[in-house]
């Protein structure tokens, strides 16, 4: 009985929290004079008419410029952190603590002091409206939670391995690639779909640094903050299609996301 | 004594100093992996701050340009006697801290929910962490046209009434969306927090005859206690930095009502052009992070030092 009980609320809380992003995907599927109903409306005919405006808005360049933002800077971080934390965990340097705290201290600096000289050299050097410059800020962005995180990733390979791999006469890339490499996998895949969960929502430099030409997606929900009531389900329908990339990932990632999340504090 | 070792080590002199050079070389070989890194970080990251630092001094409004003139610490006056930029400081402690702390509290709540099996257990955690994985300018959206609007909002819609919640209540409006998505995220945290605990210890509480709420406030919250500071840290981090549902929701009105810093600092760059007001504003914030910094590591710090003990 008290189990029941315990199952019911949970349950009942969990529906509550997820019903915004229900609504949202709900009145996506709505004509606008539904989306805009007092009392609201339950039942209605699905129609894709929102998705197809979307569309015919020319979201896809959007879409895209936030794949190559998100896409590139991942894969740029992992390149740097991947190594950065080998050399900060497996074969420490002699200042890997302060290297570390160094790397967390760049996490703490807010974006918003950074801003105005950010934008006047990247104008300086013509990249003002360039994905490439969201690439880079993305990069720096995410690299000390990709440290932090592929550190505790790394720390967790049993040195006795590598070290019996060693002794065995297999040489440093060998060791990576047959002994090391199959164990971190999962997390190398976990910092990145973490990196590219935060990559791919930024909004504060994409509003402030780029335009028409490599506006992200976010800066497709730019022009629905001051729209009126008209345009509800469209807006639905878009910020669905936005954010459906990260659900799936977060989705995808849920049991590493905590670690992530906490820089690798909490396993 | 010294000299006498000295000048005993001496004949090994010159191997020493080839393990020394050996030495030198493994120290490098060590480094390398960490450089690119590194230095991509202090590039991106520290430069901008030198820069900031250096435009501070001057008087810079971009839309009147060729009258950029040193100005000294004017800047810095001008922005700590601003009214509104210490509204601006106000709304940020305020946004930040009622943010963190009540996501903290249902956070805690959905935790101890979750730490129990039962049917379906998976799925409601799926549900739970949801809203921290939507985009957040497009959740500030959804609350404010189709939660929060006066006259097709779900609220109303539900509740009845014509009650403009935005305009009434600005800040109550931008934290409960926030707290929406960041609830989930306290509640990971805690959740790994609760599932840490040792299961015999609890067990030998209650065997013991330890009440279910002794257990809670004797074991669990203390065991929780770093658990809760690594959360409020971290989304203190994130939080102090609000600014997507700022510029959506409310645009820091009514007047400056729900202004925080980082909206406050972009106003001044991007709608004003004060440069070199925007660069001292920038710089009293970094100084304040610092201060709040220091405090936050050491928290970090202690946590490492568990790991390593364990």
């Amino acid at each position: 009985m008290r189990k029941l009980a315990w199952t019911v609320t949970a349950w009942a809380v969990g529906i509550i929290f997820v019903f915004p992003v229900l609504w949202m995907v709900v009145t996506g599927f709505k004509q606008e004079q539904d989306a805009a109903s007092n009392p609201p409306t339950w039942l209605f005919d699905p129609t894709l008419d929102q998705y197809r405006q979307v569309f015919g808005r020319h979201i896809t360049p959007y879409l895209l410029n936030s794949l190559m933002a998100s896409g590139f800077s991942t894969l740029l971080v992992l390149v740097l952190a991947t190594p950065a934390a080998y050399a900060l965990s497996m074969r420490p340097v002699d200042k890997w603590r302060d290297a570390l705290f160094f790397f967390i201290s760049t996490k703490m600096l807010p974006a918003v002091a950074a801003l105005l000289p950010l934008y006047l050299v990247i104008k300086q050097l013509g990249m003002l409206d360039n994905v490439w410059s969201m690439v880079i800020l993305y990069t720096s962005m995410n690299l000390p939670l990709a440290v932090w995180m592929m550190r505790s990733f790394l720390l967790e390979v049993p040195r006795e391995i590598v070290e019996a791999a060693s002794v065995d006469g297999a040489g440093l890339g060998l060791t990576i690639r047959k002994v090391i490499a199959p164990i971190v996998s999962p997390g190398i895949a976990a910092t990145a779909l973490i990196c590219f969960i935060f990559a791919w929502n930024e909004f504060f430099f994409a509003v402030n640094l780029t335009a028409t030409r490599s506006g992200t997606a976010p800066i497709f929900l730019v022009g629905f903050i001051s729209s009126e009531g008209l345009f509800l389900a469209r807006l639905c329908a878009a910020a669905t299609l936005v954010s459906l990339p990260v659900l799936l990932a977060g989705w995808l990632a849920q049991n590493k996301l905590v670690r992530g999340l906490s820089m690798g504090a909490v396993k | 004594m010294t000299q006498a070792i000295a000048t005993g080590a001496a004949p090994s002199g010159a191997r020493a100093a080839q393990q020394k050079r050996a030495g030198a070389r493994d120290r490098l070989v060590r480094r390398l992996p960490l450089l690119p890194a590194l230095i991509f970080a202090i590039v991106v990251t520290q430069i901008p701050f030198l820069v900031t630092l250096y435009l501070s001094t001057f008087g810079w409004n971009a839309l009147r340009p060729g009258e950029r003139r040193f100005v000294g610490l004017d800047n810095y006056a001008a922005v700590l006697t601003d009214a509104r930029l210490r509204a601006a400081l106000l709304n940020t402690v305020v946004l930040t801290a009622s943010a963190v702390l009540v996501s903290l509290v249902l956070g805690l709540g959905l935790a101890l929910l979750l730490d129990r099996r039962f049917p379906g257990r998976g799925v409601v955690r799926t549900l739970l962490i949801t809203p921290f994985l939507v985009m957040p300018i497009a959740a500030a959206l959804l609350w404010k046209h189709a939660i929060y609007n006066p006259t097709y909002g779900l609220i109303n819609g539900l509740l009845g009434g014509h009650t403009d919640w935005v305009s009434n209540y600005p800040m109550v409006a931008v934290v409960a969306t926030l707290v929406w998505q960041w609830t989930p995220f306290m509640m990971l945290i805690l959740l790994a927090g609760l599932q840490s605990q040792s299961e015999e210890v609890l067990e030998a509480a209650r065997v013991d005859g330890a009440a279910p709420r002794q257990v809670f406030t004797r074991m669990t919250l203390p065991h929780l206690r770093q658990y809760l500071e690594l959360g409020a840290l971290l989304g203190s981090i994130y939080l102090v930095q609000t600014f997507d549902a700022v510029f959506t929701i409310t645009q820091g009105g009514p007047g400056t009502a729900t202004t925080n810093l980082p909206y406050e600092i972009y106003l001044t760059t991007f709608r004003k052009f004060e440069y070199g007001e925007a660069a001292a504003a920038g710089v009293v914030v970094v100084i304040g992070t610092i201060i709040v910094a220091t405090f936050a590591l050491r928290v970090i710090s202690s946590l490492f030092r568990m790991e390593e003990g364990r």
